[in-house]
């Protein structure tokens, strides 16, 4: 009897719960009100200081691109085997150092004036810069399935703490034995431009070229939508043309290099010559390899058999073996086009802040995982969005709010992200199996 | 009583009493130097935090690297309590024990009134339980500290020296455990709803966020004393063994006595099947809070007694690296075993910062930091299941027979095949 009348009064008390949903609908109104005091306040001090402001979006573009070639190697690896894989910004790491000891040592980026002189000095340059990068990204590729073969491969059909152990632990080797003195030393070490630096102005910049540069794009992107339109009519042909990777990297080529000589344009005629604005060559080069990569990467991906390899490994393992793709190969390939992007991008890297260290990878690494969860994690065009957005806030947030706050606001970001979206921008929804 | 005090929980008493009672013997008599000494607190606190870790992680399934920032929590403002207590200000005190306690009442009135409710969003918690524990906070510094912090100070002034001095030590490890068991519960309520490694990466988040706000507390946050990058000098070393001896123990009992109630049970559940759990009744949700904040509120206390033991607080301490240590301990010892855990984590710090680090050759010292990695890797190779497995000792199994592991054994169809079945 008693227990009767416990549960009629559970169920009274259940009756008379309320809908919380006006306390969401406030806490939601709350939280928006501060995201958009922040923006504002944000908004303010930019509008306050245009100069400062335009160099952190210079800035924040070239640390975007750069966390985008490492935050690719994040999402195709962690798409494909579920790890994170914490050694992935200590390949990033080998890769600043090698290009540092080709450098330094070998002169590998002098190496077409040596075999042919009397060259062309700024060809001279542009070899000799392609030539290091492609190096470290060869040794950065080794490295990375290297790493595959003896630390993850083993375990593969163990649960997953056991690769995410290893992948620490591998972590922790490189770090460290990268940190004995007869190994890269533990010193911050100046880093030696494969290519001279020097500070863009608006005299530098000719209109012809923004006109050339944003015409590209245009044109690209005009192309393509036309393209597009005629291939969702079922035109084959236009289909196949659309895949060509020229007109996308027309468009990225065309719109980031023409927004930032844009910018260094008009920076004078805007901002006045009380700040001097600072946007190198290194950032163009930067942004311009990253582009060139990407673009490639995305082709690789998409319209080549090991991509789809790739896609199909990544979507459901078994059934890609009863294919016949061989999966092992495919994760090892995967794994060396993520070294060899982490690579490229820790010479970028180390280019840019003309130093380097053997902790140098920690950070930018957990940016750019930061950045591919951002974005979604497993999705290639989520990684390159992800990482611009982490590099525009870390470097607007670095200007506007607090310096040494940067890295806490980047994964404060992270976190909200999360909360709202879990999935990322543009992940999908993971469903859940029961 | 006495029937209870049979067999192993006897014999697990009169261990750690008469270990108890040899170390304090060996640091009395003076044949356990202080670097020794030191190296043994060291590995008790770390032994704590990886507790902590191995009820979110191997007890209750939540992938978590966020120990390392209720450490560092607990370490600060324990550390916090004394600095300003010896310089003759009990305002630390006096606003973290008195704002912990409003807190805690804010937010049991908060989650009693959501409890009204259906549909409660988790933001809307959070934001609710945040704002209660701001207020309570508020509150004790600017009403409750200017209210009786000096007649607080005079009346544990009147207590002789040692036992005032004590009566403060305790209070400031509660308030830092209890300061770390706050934000881990209003951090834990919105975090732990998300999946496992999205759970992980959030859990760095909050470590990396921690450790940047430690390097600026003299700068962006109003504590000039902790000297942000510069480290915090000063702190009054009052960790004796006895004080390691009580917090460590309490720390296993708790743990013990909480893994075996149901509590610990409904714990263990959603480790194995978060699904199958809900589905018997059990509210998934605030079980994983439940393990999440005790873990962090053992990393507290165990942040107190590092801290009043190095006398130093320095943030790179609790940066990106040793943030892995608990990690790299409870999975070297065993997911789930406890006391894999202790094992593991008294031998960490023994072998790699006390005995290598005094006795490897000189130039050698970086390397046992190469080697441990290969260790480490070699370990995952050849028994992934860490060192215990999840065997205990007897004092801490579980008293009831432990979850058999069943094996997956493909259906067997209830009727044989007809031959012309076969056939086609």
């Amino acid at each position: 009897m008693s227990v009767a009348i416990e549960t009629r009064r559970m169920e009274q008390r259940m009756i008379r719960r309320r809908n919380g949903m006006v306390l969401n609908r406030l806490s939601q109104a709350a939280f928006a009100l501060a995201g958009i005091l922040v923006f504002y306040a944000v908004a303010r001090a930019a509008a306050a200081n245009l100069g400062v402001f335009f160099q952190q979006v210079l800035n924040g573009f070239q640390l975007g691109f750069i966390y985008a070639l490492v935050a690719l190697g994040y999402t195709m690896v962690y798409g494909i085997v579920r790890l994170i894989n914490f050694a992935h910004g200590d390949v990033f790491m080998v890769g600043a150092f090698t290009s540092f000891f080709t450098i330094s040592l070998l002169n590998l980026h002098q190496w077409p004036s040596t075999v042919w002189p009397g060259m062309n000095p700024t060809l001279v340059m542009a070899i000799g810069t392609i030539s290091v990068i492609l190096f470290s990204m060869m040794i950065c590729a080794l490295l990375a399935v290297t790493i595959e073969r003896f630390a993850y491969r083993p375990l593969r059909a163990l649960p997953r703490i056991t690769a995410l152990i290893t992948a620490i632990g591998v972590s922790f080797f490189l770090e460290y034995f990268g940190g004995l003195p007869f190994a890269f030393t533990n010193n911050y070490r100046t880093y030696p431009r494969p290519f001279e630096v020097f500070v863009l102005n608006a005299e530098m910049v000719p209109p012809v070229w923004l006109a050339v540069l944003w015409g590209v794009c245009v044109a690209a992107a005009i192309v393509y939508s036309v393209l597009k339109f005629l291939g969702q009519r079922g035109n084959i042909r236009a289909q196949a043309w659309q895949r060509n990777p020229l007109l996308q990297f027309g468009m990225l080529f065309g719109g980031f290099l023409g927004v930032v000589l844009t910018i260094v344009w008009l920076a004078p005629r805007f901002i006045g010559t009380a700040f001097e604005l600072t946007a190198s060559n290194a950032m163009l080069i930067i942004m311009g390899i990253s582009i060139i990569l990407l673009v490639v990467l995305q082709y690789i991906v998409r319209y080549t058999r090991i991509g789809k390899a790739m896609r199909a490994s990544a979507y459901d393992k078994p059934t890609s073996r009863l294919m016949g793709i061989n999966v092992d190969t495919v994760i090892a390939m995967t794994f060396a086009l993520a070294g060899s992007l982490a690579g490229a991008g820790g010479v970028l890297y180390a280019t840019a802040f003309k130093q380097v260290h053997h902790l140098m990878g920690i950070i930018p690494g957990l940016k750019s995982f930061v950045a591919a969860v951002i974005g979604g994690i497993g999705s290639i065009p989520g990684a390159f969005v992800g990482a611009l957005t982490i590099g525009l806030v870390e470097v607007l947030s670095a200007g506007f709010i607090s310096t040494p706050m940067r890295d806490a606001v980047a994964f404060s970001l992270l976190i909200i992200v999360l909360l709202i979206r879990p999935q990322g921008i543009f992940g999908e929804a993971p469903g859940e199996k029961v | 009583m006495l029937q209870r005090l049979r067999g192993p929980n006897l014999s697990f008493i009169l261990g750690s009493l008469a270990f108890f009672v040899v170390v304090q013997i060996l640091i009395s008599t003076g044949l356990l130097n202080p670097y020794w000494q030191n190296i043994l607190f060291w590995g008790a606190a770390m032994t704590m935090v990886s507790l902590g870790l191995n009820l979110i992680y191997g007890f209750n399934g939540q992938f978590s690297l966020g120990q390392f920032g209720f450490y560092a929590i607990g370490a600060y403002a324990s550390a916090d309590i004394t600095y300003r207590w010896v310089r003759n200000d009990p305002s630390a005190l006096v606003v973290v024990i008195f704002g912990s306690i409003l807190a805690l009442i804010f937010m049991l009135g908060i989650s009693a009134f959501l409890r009204r409710f259906y549909g409660v969003a988790t933001l809307t918690k959070f934001l609710f339980n945040l704002l209660a524990a701001v207020l309570g906070f508020f509150l004790a510094v600017r009403f409750i500290n200017p209210a009786i912090g000096q007649p607080l100070y005079q009346a544990l002034n009147g207590f002789p020296q040692g036992i005032s001095q004590q009566i403060v030590f305790f209070l400031a490890l509660v308030g830092g455990a209890t300061l770390a068991g706050i934000v881990s519960y209003l951090f834990g309520i919105p975090v732990l709803e998300l999946g496992s490694d999205y759970l992980g990466i959030a859990t760095l988040g909050f470590t990396i966020i921690v450790k940047v706000l430690l390097d600026n507390t003299d700068t962006l946050l109003p504590f000039p004393e902790m000297k942000g990058a510069r480290g915090m000098v000063g702190i009054p070393k009052w960790t004796t063994w006895p004080w390691v001896f009580v917090c460590f123990m309490a720390v296993v009992l708790v743990m013990r006595n909480l893994l075996h109630s149901s509590t610990g049970r409904a714990i263990l559940s959603v480790r194995e099947d978060e699904r199958a759990a809900e589905l018997v009744g059990i509210n998934t949700a605030s079980t994983k809070i439940l393990a999440f904040v005790v873990g962090s509120v053992f990393a507290g206390l165990a942040g107190g007694i590092r801290a009043h033991d190095m006398a130093f607080l320095h943030p790179t301490m609790f940066g990106f690296l040793p943030s892995f240590n608990p990690l790299i301990i409870i999975v070297f010892g065993g997911l789930g075993s406890m006391t894999g855990t202790i094992i593991t984590g008294f031998f960490w710090i023994f072998l790699l910062e006390g005995l290598l680090r005094l006795y490897l050759p000189e130039g050698f010292e970086t390397w046992r930091f190469v080697v441990y990695p290969l260790v480490l890797l070699g370990m995952m190779l050849l028994r992934p299941q860490g060192l215990m497995g999840r065997y205990e000792i007897a004092f801490l199994r579980r008293p009831l027979p432990s979850l058999r592991v069943v094996k997956e054994t493909p259906p067997t169809p209830a009727v044989a095949p007809k031959a012309e079945e076969v056939a086609v």
